[in-house]
């Protein structure tokens, strides 16, 4: 492809990632039926699942696409890896940070607190704090090639610990392994799957135009970057 | 020079620098010691039996000195330049690995068992039994495989010795975890038989954080 047409395909692909955002926040906020069988503040509540579930989702699927790309990179040592593992890592807390101001505003009305530490609460504040060191190590190196090698090998230790953490957790808040978990005490019918299923997808789409844009920022800063070297700036 | 040969030359490179300063081992210690003073003050009056909070002492006080050990473990190496001359050396990069982490482990497991007496007549519990020590052994060898890794990055990076519990804390959560639920559990006089399910948990942890580190080892010392 020619630069023109990229340029052309990522302007589609953004537009119809907001097309995409307007039409499952319609069908979240007006289309899906209300959930049967609570008060209603929970009714309304209830909607955030179209937003919050979406954004937990693409917060796992961006840092596993960061570990993904960290691995890219330790293997073939091309800058453009670790500079897609960096922009998805940064789209990966703002999703992280979206599902868990989502979910505690839909916490306090359904289990009358903001916060709990719930097994999930609790992996995701430390999924949060794994990649929020990832960027405090990023940030202490001054060496392009170090610090692409630095963070690679640390989010790989980061993404696998995840599991391992939500695990231990979960055993440790109850005696048998197996936990039922309150989020999924009600199942969603036709109208609200159609819906959600709408949100998750326009969600990904949404990540993947994001991801695209950060990448090329990130490519014209190490360009600049390397101008500015050349130079003796 | 075959690997273990080498693992074991590292090894007792540490281990003899270590015997004529005696710096890591006695800071570990006295830090250690410090730690339970502090948090048996900072519980005394609010809980009604140390027994429930000796575990959680415990572990945090050896993650908070096993820390303060694994910062000099490669603070030392490169000062005088000797990472580079390890890394001449015609030795696979894993051997290096495995000598500083076994070193690692052999200090900060030293240093547990001097405080475990002592932890037992200040709270007067027993904690030197074989269970205990097993628990111990197994969440000692998670921290110092994860953290020699760690600690080899932290210090090639600016503000370096705030960089490693930074980036060792929130992986090390499922070893801590474990280690404060079996310790705890143990306490209580459950056996050891009934805990599997943990015990397997930091077997598994321990087992793949040390193959990770073995295989991403070499990209952190390359130059």
């Amino acid at each position: 492809m020619t630069q023109n047409h990229r340029a052309t395909a990522l302007i589609v692909l953004t537009l119809v990632a907001a097309a995409l955002i307007l039409a499952s926040a319609y069908m979240a906020l007006a289309g899906a039926p209300d959930a049967a069988g609570l008060t209603e503040d929970n009714t309304y509540a209830q909607r955030i699942i179209y937003f919050h579930v979406p954004s937990a989702w693409l917060s796992m699927l961006a840092f596993g696409v960061t570990m993904v790309a960290s691995i890219g990179y330790l293997a073939t040592s091309k800058r453009g890896w670790d500079s897609l593992a960096v922009s998805s890592a940064e789209l990966g807390l703002v999703f992280t940070l979206a599902a868990t101001a989502s979910g505690s505003i839909w916490a306090k009305p359904a289990w009358n607190v903001w916060w709990t530490w719930d097994p999930r609460l609790t992996t995701y504040t430390i999924m949060f704090l794994l990649f929020v060191a990832y960027f405090m190590l990023r940030s202490a190196m001054e060496d392009p090639a170090r610090r692409a090698r630095f963070a690679g090998v640390y989010a790989i230790f980061a993404f696998l610990s995840v599991p391992i953490t939500f695990m231990s957790i979960r055993w440790w808040r109850t005696i048998h392994p197996v936990l039922i978990d309150p989020n999924e005490g009600f199942g969603l019918g036709p109208g609200m799957m159609t819906a959600f299923f709408l949100s998750l997808a326009s969600f990904t789409v949404l990540y993947v135009a994001l991801l695209v844009h950060r990448y090329r920022l990130e490519r014209m800063k190490e360009e600049v970057d390397d101008l500015k070297e050349q130079l003796g700036y | 020079m075959n690997f273990w040969k080498a693992v074991f030359a590292i090894i007792r490179k540490d281990i003899r620098a270590e015997l004529r300063t005696k710096d890591i081992f006695s800071s570990m210690f006295v830090f250690a010691l410090l730690a339970v003073i502090v948090f048996n003050f900072s519980f005394e009056l609010r809980v009604p039996e140390m027994k429930m909070v000796v575990p959680g002492i415990v572990w945090v006080a050896i993650t908070f000195a096993g820390t303060l050990g694994l910062n000099r473990a490669f603070v030392i190496e490169q000062d005088k330049g000797s990472l580079a001359g390890l890394l001449l050396a015609p030795v696979d990069r894993a051997a290096i690995y495995f000598g500083k982490m076994l070193g690692n482990l052999a200090f900060i497991l030293v240093v547990e068992l001097i405080l475990l007496p002592l932890v037992m007549i200040f709270f007067n519990l027993s904690l030197l039994t074989w269970q205990h020590l097993l628990v111990l052994f197994l969440g000692t060898f998670g921290f110092a495989a994860v953290g020699t890794v760690f600690s080899a990055i932290a210090v090639n990076t600016r503000a370096r010795e705030v960089m490693l519990p930074i980036l060792l804390f929130p992986v090390l959560l499922p070893v801590l975890v474990a280690g404060v639920k079996l310790t705890g559990a143990l306490l209580d006089g459950e056996p050891l038989s009934e805990l599997l399910n943990w015990i397997q948990l930091i077997v598994i942890y321990d087992l793949g954080f040390t193959i990770v580190a073995y295989l991403t080892f070499g990209f952190v010392v390359e130059e």
